[in-house]
């Protein structure tokens, strides 16, 4: 089964072992490639190095052996500051806690990667950011700090955010984890549009198992290593 | 406004309480040690400038560096000389309107001539010796401060009378003498005259004040017992500080003696030194202790902060990004330290400069302070020098955190 979409993030024989007097096992031997318009779901027991696989996809944590490309370009030799701007560009990131800034507002915290990126002027990065938290059902609460908001308003918030700079890719680390059911529903909703209706490729890593039956393909890790690779409803 | 700018002012912004109490610190270091500089640089140029009035800034004397040769000291093969007794010189520098017309003809300032003796004064059965200065009241007030001296008279006041003279007060008060007072003054060579106080001086130096006494040139050369005698040129420069290259000058030019203020208080002068390295390294001090505030609330802030670092670092935001923010928060603290740093200094000189002293030993009663911009600027730029010190080992730590490490601690 071959599958002609572009493959937008590879994981080349990937082991990371955190070093230490009894050195840890994160994750080892892992080969996965996403490609375009994938919605895949990394399942597995705790401490089968879920977020740890996810960490390395996204550049945030560095493989001791091994590499990861990002659209077939290995990120092991780049500099500090190159990762830092290919996550900018790249990337979005939406973690289990929301991790705004608690001194910034919805907006603020929308527009940061965009700031930091320096792409769009000003106008344009502030009319981006009250359309995306429009479209997320937050118009009226752009001027709120996170303090101010509901849990799924937050998270929906950092969705938003995470989409700030357009990235192909958005990879989750138990996005609903924290979530009532009705916030935790809302967000896989916009999770799946995001697939379906603006192309994006979605990474996501959950432990509820139902949630990821909903998504297209699964990989279930077990200690550390891929045991299984599924995929669902795309063929 | 910049990213980078509007994180730092906002973490500033946000520990309001922490940023004040770290404000306040730097600008108690920057403000003392204005105080300290205007304090001791102020008392140290007070100083500076009664020494300065106290003396003539040169003294031209009819002395030479060195004794002239005398033939008879030299050693002959031939013959050999006992028992000989130096040749006695004419005392008074030679020629002195003319030497006194070609100094003023280059020299920055004026010149006035004097006629220096010693004598004992006698009043009331009290006997105090004195050095008794001849001058003439049109040119004294070109060369020295004594007519700014003066109490209760001028210095004219020596036409007032034959064989006037003008007592240091507390030479008057040891002979128990006032204005009016007949006084007796004799000298080495014999002379001994009837004299009138027609004022006092007061100087500020007790030395001074209390063993001289001024007449006419003319009396202290009839007490010199030398008519036409003068011994002393007296110079005042426009640049006080130049004196010394002046009277160098004016020594190889005329042949004779010339000392200028700064030779004459040479030992005062190197204690000036020690002065200010004590002065650099106590207003060092106080600028240290308050780098150790900045210091500490950077590392508190980063350590606070260290999620929100974590966020930023996963966003895509670059160490050195990370790094610019919080060296950019110690920048702003060290930056409105200064500058309340200057408020409070210059608040602190005021009312330094308002308190009244009363002192026996002290002629002003105000401290003398100097207000000089550069204090300020050394000031504010030490603060912001080490507010950038303080901030830039915990903001690099700052920008180090692994974003995985704190993630995976929060999930």
């Amino acid at each position: 089964m071959t599958d002609a979409r572009t493959v937008l993030i590879e994981a080349r024989d990937v082991t990371r072992i955190l070093p230490g007097i009894v050195p840890v096992t994160l994750v080892h031997d892992i080969d996965l490639a996403v490609r375009e318009k994938e919605f895949v779901a990394i399942t597995g027991p705790s401490g089968s190095g879920k977020s740890s696989l996810l960490y390395l996809l996204g550049l945030l944590d560095m493989p001791t052996s091994g590499e990861v490309l990002i659209r077939g370009q290995t990120t092991v030799s780049m500099a500090e500051s190159e990762r830092a701007r290919t996550r900018l560009a790249e990337l979005g990131f939406v973690f289990q806690f929301h991790f705004l800034l608690p001194e910034f507002s919805a907006l603020g915290n929308v527009m940061l990667p965009m700031r930091a990126l320096r792409s769009l002027s000003q106008t344009q990065m502030q009319e981006r950011a009250a359309e995306l938290l429009a479209s997320f059902g937050l118009a009226d609460h752009m001027h709120k700090r996170p303090d101010q908001m509901s849990g799924g308003q937050r998270q929906r918030v950092a969705v938003a955010r995470a989409l700030a700079n357009d990235p192909p890719v958005v990879l989750a680390d138990e996005p609903t984890g924290s979530l009532d059911s009705v916030s935790s529903e809302q967000v896989f909703q916009i999770l799946r549009d995001l697939v379906d209706k603006h192309g994006k490729t979605v990474v996501a890593v959950t432990h509820d198992l139902e949630l990821a039956a909903r998504m297209d393909r699964r990989v279930h890790l077990v200690d550390g290593g891929i045991a299984q690779d599924q995929r669902v409803g795309a063929g | 406004m910049n990213l980078i700018v509007d994180i730092a002012f906002t973490h500033v912004r946000s520990r309001a309480r922490q940023t004040v109490v770290a404000v306040a610190g730097v600008a108690t270091g920057v403000g003392f040690s204005i105080m300290m500089a205007a304090l001791m640089v102020g008392s140290q140029a007070d100083f500076m400038r009664q020494l300065i009035d106290a003396l003539p800034h040169i003294a031209v004397s009819d002395e030479r560096r060195n004794p002239p040769r005398q033939p008879a000291e030299s050693e002959f093969a031939a013959a050999r000389i006992y028992g000989l007794t130096p040749e006695e010189r004419r005392k008074g520098i030679k020629n002195p309107l003319a030497t006194m017309a070609s100094l003023e003809g280059w020299v920055p300032g004026a010149v006035a001539p004097s006629t220096k003796t010693q004598g004992i004064i006698r009043y009331a059965g009290r006997d105090v010796a004195v050095s008794i200065t001849g001058i003439d009241p049109h040119r004294e007030p070109r060369v020295s401060a004594l007519p700014k001296h003066m109490r209760g008279a001028t210095i004219a006041a020596l036409y007032r009378a034959t064989n006037a003279i003008i007592l240091g007060d507390r030479l008057a008060e040891k002979l128990g003498a006032r204005v009016g007072s007949n006084i007796t003054v004799q000298t080495s060579e014999g002379v001994s005259i009837g004299a009138q106080v027609v004022g006092l001086f007061h100087s500020g130096v007790r030395s001074v004040d209390e063993s001289s006494a001024y007449v006419l040139l003319k009396t202290a050369q009839i007490l010199a017992k030398q008519t036409a005698l003068i011994n002393e040129l007296r110079v005042r420069v426009n640049d006080p500080m130049a004196a010394g290259e002046v009277a160098q000058r004016i020594e190889r030019q005329t042949g004779y003696k010339s000392v200028s203020w700064q030779e004459a208080h040479e030992d005062l002068l190197s204690s000036f030194v020690i002065r200010n390295i004590i002065m650099y390294t106590v207003v060092g001090a106080i600028l240290l202790v308050a780098s150790f505030g900045t210091y500490n609330i950077i590392s508190t802030i980063t350590h606070e902060k260290a999620r929100d670092i974590a966020i930023m670092k996963s966003l895509g935001l670059s160490e050195r990004t990370v790094r610019t923010i919080f060296v950019l928060e110690a920048l702003i603290i060290g930056l409105a330290g200064a500058l309340a740093g200057f408020v409070l200094g210059y608040l602190l000189c005021l009312a330094l400069g308002s308190v009244e002293i009363k002192s026996p030993f002290m002629d002003s009663n105000r401290l003398p302070l100097a207000y000089a911009p550069l204090h300020y600027l050394i000031a504010g730029g030490v603060a912001l020098v080490s507010s950038f010190a303080a901030g830039y080992a915990p903001a690099r730590k700052a920008a180090r955190v692994h974003p995985v490490d704190i993630i995976r601690g929060a999930t």
